[in-house]
């Protein structure tokens, strides 16, 4: 698995600012190609906390696992989805960003790094 | 929580609540003990500080042979508990933290509100006070006054 590859598909989406495969289990950066504001320490940190806890919360609902966990804030799209082997891919992106496009891409990846 | 510096707990406060550590022990680079949380034995705490120091005067001695810069931090990854040690600066000189966590965090976690907390200790900072000298008949009285603000007794 070429991850840089990987990161390489979500990247050149307009208003993408980052990609990232994240250590789900430490919350850890394992690769990255981020625009230089975004600190990628933090997004691993937080996207495998957040990824962790609505897992739980499926779990508790007796529900599988997403396949892709999307949030849109006011500055921002963050989308994130389980790889197999323990591993997130990520993208943040700026609002303009085509979601639907970009949604499309991550799904598309974790696919591949499965 | 406790602290021999009022201005260390407010910012040792925000990184448990937001780490989600389990203990957390800050100290000087020679082990001696500013902060700490979640121990309950003034022994723990004391053996942990020293072994602590050691660790870290034990892998910037493996830097220097290694002839790089010296590590900024240890992670251990165990199984049910894992230990996080790293140095750092403050304007009272070099300190060490030394965390304790479980599976309800991660160590991406951990590492991102430590950093928050080192930036946090450098604004609490208050200005330099001039050294008190520490006199032999006075050793043992500071030795109790601070383990009795460690540990409420």
């Amino acid at each position: 698995m070429n991850l840089a590859a990987l990161l390489a598909e979500l990247t050149p989406v307009h208003g993408v600012r980052g990609a990232l495969i994240v250590s789900r289990e430490d919350g850890l950066v394992v690769a990255d190609a981020l625009m230089e504001d975004v600190d990628g320490k933090a997004v691993a940190a937080l996207t495998a906390s957040l990824a962790d806890r609505m897992a739980g919360v499926t779990r508790a609902l007796g529900q599988p696992e997403p396949v892709v966990w999307q949030l849109e804030g006011s500055e921002g799209v963050l989308l994130a989805a389980p790889v197999a082997a323990g591993l997130l891919v990520v993208a943040v992106a700026s609002p303009e960003v085509n979601v639907g496009e970009l949604r499309l891409r991550v799904l598309r990846a974790a696919e591949r790094a499965a | 929580m406790r602290s021999l510096e009022p201005w260390v707990e407010a910012p040792l406060s925000a990184f448990l609540t937001e780490s989600g550590a389990r203990i957390t022990l800050l100290m000087t680079g020679s082990g001696q003990v500013v902060a700490q949380h979640g121990f309950t034995r003034s022994l723990d705490v004391m053996s942990a500080a020293a072994l602590g120091a050691g660790i870290m005067a034990a892998t910037g001695e493996l830097a220097r042979v290694m002839t790089t810069a010296p590590f900024d931090s240890v992670t251990h990854q165990g199984k049910a508990l894992s230990l996080y040690l790293a140095g750092f600066e403050t304007p009272r000189g070099r300190w060490v933290g030394l965390v304790v966590y479980g599976g309800e965090t991660s160590l991406g976690l951990v590492q991102l509100f430590f950093g928050r907390l080192v930036e946090d200790l450098g604004r609490a900072a208050p200005a330099e006070l001039p050294a008190r000298q520490v006199l032999a008949e006075d050793f043992e009285e500071q030795l109790n006054s601070s383990l009795r603000s460690l540990f409420g007794r």
